[in-house]
């Protein structure tokens, strides 16, 4: 059993019949219930749900506040390589693109941490594009023994691997995983990873469920939203993080929710997903998964990410720079994605804190 | 038409009753007959030679699914060698696996309870195990194969209601099998109230039995039972209002 | 010879096979359940048993339970 087989249980017609026929009536009743099937779940997702937003919002705020308190954690991503070998449409890193590509030495890797621990900042997550041969499981193994010494949470967003090498890198220090199905649908999906290992839909969309069964204590999965319709992305992506609740109960299972951003490599598709439909996204998802954690990256706004922290966010970036090296040379490479909410950790901290929210550094340590 | 199907028999009442503790087994057609009931449980005891008693078999309705339990299991060696022996009896292949270690409250032994309910799912069992509303419990016994999960609303023979509501609601939030309420329902409107959370079923044994007019009170948890799971499918009407609030979540999407 | 019967010492004073004996003690035999010797036995071999010295044997019937 796999994802897989839930996936292929809802077909587009049942998708849409759910989109059309939802009542204003449903809505309401789903909105005071207190568990959410993922029928229901689709539903807040539908066309019709959208005047009622407000409850939602209202809903995902009270959820929010009792579950996890006004607290809100702050990390930051650290890239330590760009190498790809993937060709994918929509990315800034992919192989296509010519420019002088850069993975950090040792040294590199110290200074950064230096640098990034210096802000406050206690969890921290590494990236990496898709380049086994050069920054593969040995080389992660050795920059989180440097960064181990700096902070008290090591997460890593690189490509989907065996369930081994996962466990590899936990004994190495790291317990937490994101890896982004970026869409749903395997049509979509196989066009828009042109080629390289990233192609192999069943293996990325596994991977989670890998990192599971490793023991990977916190496990964050997301749809890059826009490449597809989001509705039906959105979809899966609450049903793939209820799948594994359910079956990894001793897992803590997040969503992300990042929307395309302009990089500087051509974005063929063309589905915006407005501010509003992320809204929809985050309280649906939060009235569906009360527990669940959800990051928010500066790919949003500042203004919005203001905001998204009365609507369901548990988590927030800070001080982010998307290039490798950006920590320590800001003049450095051009990013994964443009940073749209430029704000350093003390800044971000002194936002939430007028929020009425505590920002904190470090919610676990293993010990 | 709304079933409630276990082990490949559809069965139209959502109520199960039990035959113990009635002042004459001679009651028990006329309750079978106002409960509505299609499943009702017996018990295996050794035959006690020096005080001869009648047979309850006798007065079970033919069509009934018979349940026998396996009371007086302390363990899960006992509780497959009674299932094993009631099979052999020829009375199908339903089981209901009470595991009771504990002689104090006559709570349920879930370790026990799962070990019982692998080896006999294993041999074909329909199993209908009881237990505490332990959510993990209740996840291995659908990895072992269990047909149904028996959670108790309050201890054995107490009456006291639906004691453990929180319980039960997480169970039938998260489990896939039919949650089916055992032990501790006293009143007909706590078995509705059950199946308005969203219970396949609730079995009756005490309430019914301990009646002043068994056959009455079974009618009225037959009704009950039947009300409560309208009510479910009906879908219970929103209970809280969300709308009004002086300060707008989303009032920054329409600037 | 001496057989036990649901726990307690029974005697059998000439050979009979477990159908015979069971009917002399006056039962119903439609509705019990006979484990011998620890192994669950079928009516239609009731008759194929012929009881020994010190055989142990469970006589069940159903009662009321919930
Ligand atoms: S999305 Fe990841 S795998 Fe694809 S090109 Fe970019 S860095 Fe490589």
């Amino acid at each position: 059993m796999s994802f897989y087989d839930e996936y292929l249980q809802y077909s587009n017609a049942d998708m849409e019949e759910v989109f059309q026929h939802t009542t204003s009536a449903d809505i309401e009743r789903i909105i005071g219930k207190d568990r959410l099937t993922p029928r229901d779940f689709l539903a807040l997702l539908s066309p019709k749900a959208e005047d009622y937003l407000e409850w939602m919002a209202q809903k995902a705020n009270q959820l929010t506040v009792q579950n996890f308190g006004r607290v809100i954690l702050l990390y930051t991503p650290m890239y330590l390589s760009d190498y790809c070998t993937n060709k994918c449409t929509y990315c800034g890193f992919n192989v296509t693109n010519a420019f002088t590509r850069k993975q950090l030495t040792m040294e590199e890797v110290e200074k950064e941490a230096q640098t990034v621990a210096a802000s406050g900042i206690q969890h921290i997550l590494i990236l990496t594009g898709d380049a086994p041969a050069i920054a593969g499981v040995p080389y992660m193994k050795e920059c989180v023994a440097i960064l181990k010494r700096y902070f008290s949470s090591i997460a890593i967003e690189v490509y989907a691997m065996e369930e081994e090498e996962y466990a590899q890198l936990m004994e190495a220090g790291v317990e937490s995983m994101t890896m982004y199905q970026e869409t749903y649908n395997p049509i979509l999906y196989d066009r828009l990873h042109v080629k390289g290992p990233k192609k192999d839909y069943r293996y990325r969309l596994d991977a989670p469920e890998r990192a599971c069964k490793a023991g990977m204590r916190a496990v964050n999965i997301g749809a890059l939203l826009g490449l597809d319709d989001w509705r039906r992305d959105g979809f899966f992506t609450g049903l793939h993080a209820n799948y594994l609740q359910n079956k990894y109960p001793g897992v803590e299972v997040s969503i992300s929710l990042p929307r395309i951003r302009p990089t500087m490599g051509n974005c063929e598709t063309g589905n915006s997903v407005n501010d509003k439909s992320i809204v929809q996204f985050m309280t649906a998802f939060r009235l569906f998964m009360p527990r669940a954690g959800m990051p928010l990256s500066t790919r949003e706004n500042a203004e919005f990410r203001n905001h998204a922290i009365k609507l369901g966010i548990t988590k927030m970036s800070a001080g982010v720079q998307t290039a490798v090296g950006g920590h320590i040379d800001s003049q450095e490479n051009s990013g994964q994605f443009a940073v749209s909410d430029t704000r350093n950790v003390k800044e971000m901290s002194d936002a939430i804190l007028q929020l009425g929210y505590q920002p904190v550094f470090k919610d676990w340590q293993a010990i | 038409m709304d079933q409630l199907v276990i082990g490949g028999r559809s069965l139209q009442s959502r109520l199960f009753i039990g035959t113990g503790k009635y002042s004459a087994d001679t009651l028990i057609p006329e309750v079978v007959k106002k409960s509505g009931s299609e499943v009702i449980t017996v018990a295996l005891r050794r035959i006690d030679f020096n005080s001869p008693t009648g047979n309850v078999m006798d007065h079970i309705p033919s069509g009934m699914q018979l349940l026998p339990n396996t009371s007086g299991a302390r363990n899960a060696q006992e509780a497959i060698r009674i299932a094993r022996l009631a099979k052999a009896a020829g009375c199908g292949n339903w089981i209901k696996i009470e595991v009771i270690s504990d002689n104090k409250y006559l709570l349920p032994d879930g370790y026990e309870t799962i070990k019982a309910t692998e080896v006999l799912a294993g041999e074909g069992f329909v199993v209908l195990p009881y237990i505490s509303p332990d959510l993990m419990v209740a996840k291995q016994l659908v990895e072992v194969g269990a047909a149904a999960v028996m959670p108790l609303g309050a201890p054995i023979g107490s009456n006291r209601g639906l004691k453990t509501k929180e319980l039960l609601r997480i169970l039938i939030e998260e489990i896939a099998l039919p949650v089916i309420v055992d032990a501790g329902i006293g009143k007909p409107s706590d078995a509705c109230e059950a199946m308005e959370m969203g219970a396949a079923a609730c079995l009756l044994n005490t309430a019914i039995a301990s009646a002043n007019q068994p056959e009455l009170m079974a009618e009225a948890f037959g009704m009950a039972v039947a009300a409560g799971r309208k009510a479910y499918l009906a879908g219970l009407g929103r209970s809280e209002k969300y709308a009004s609030s002086s300060s707008p979540l989303t009032g920054f999407l329409h600037n | 010879m001496e057989v036990v019967l649901n726990g307690t010492v029974a005697n059998v004073d000439k050979e009979m096979n477990l159908w015979e004996f069971l009917l002399s003690k006056e039962l119903d035999l439609e509705t019990i359940i006979v484990e011998y010797n620890e192994v669950i036995v079928k009516k239609q071999e009731w008759n194929m048993i012929i009881l020994q010295d010190k055989d142990r044997l469970e006589v069940l019937k159903f009662v009321g339970g919930g």
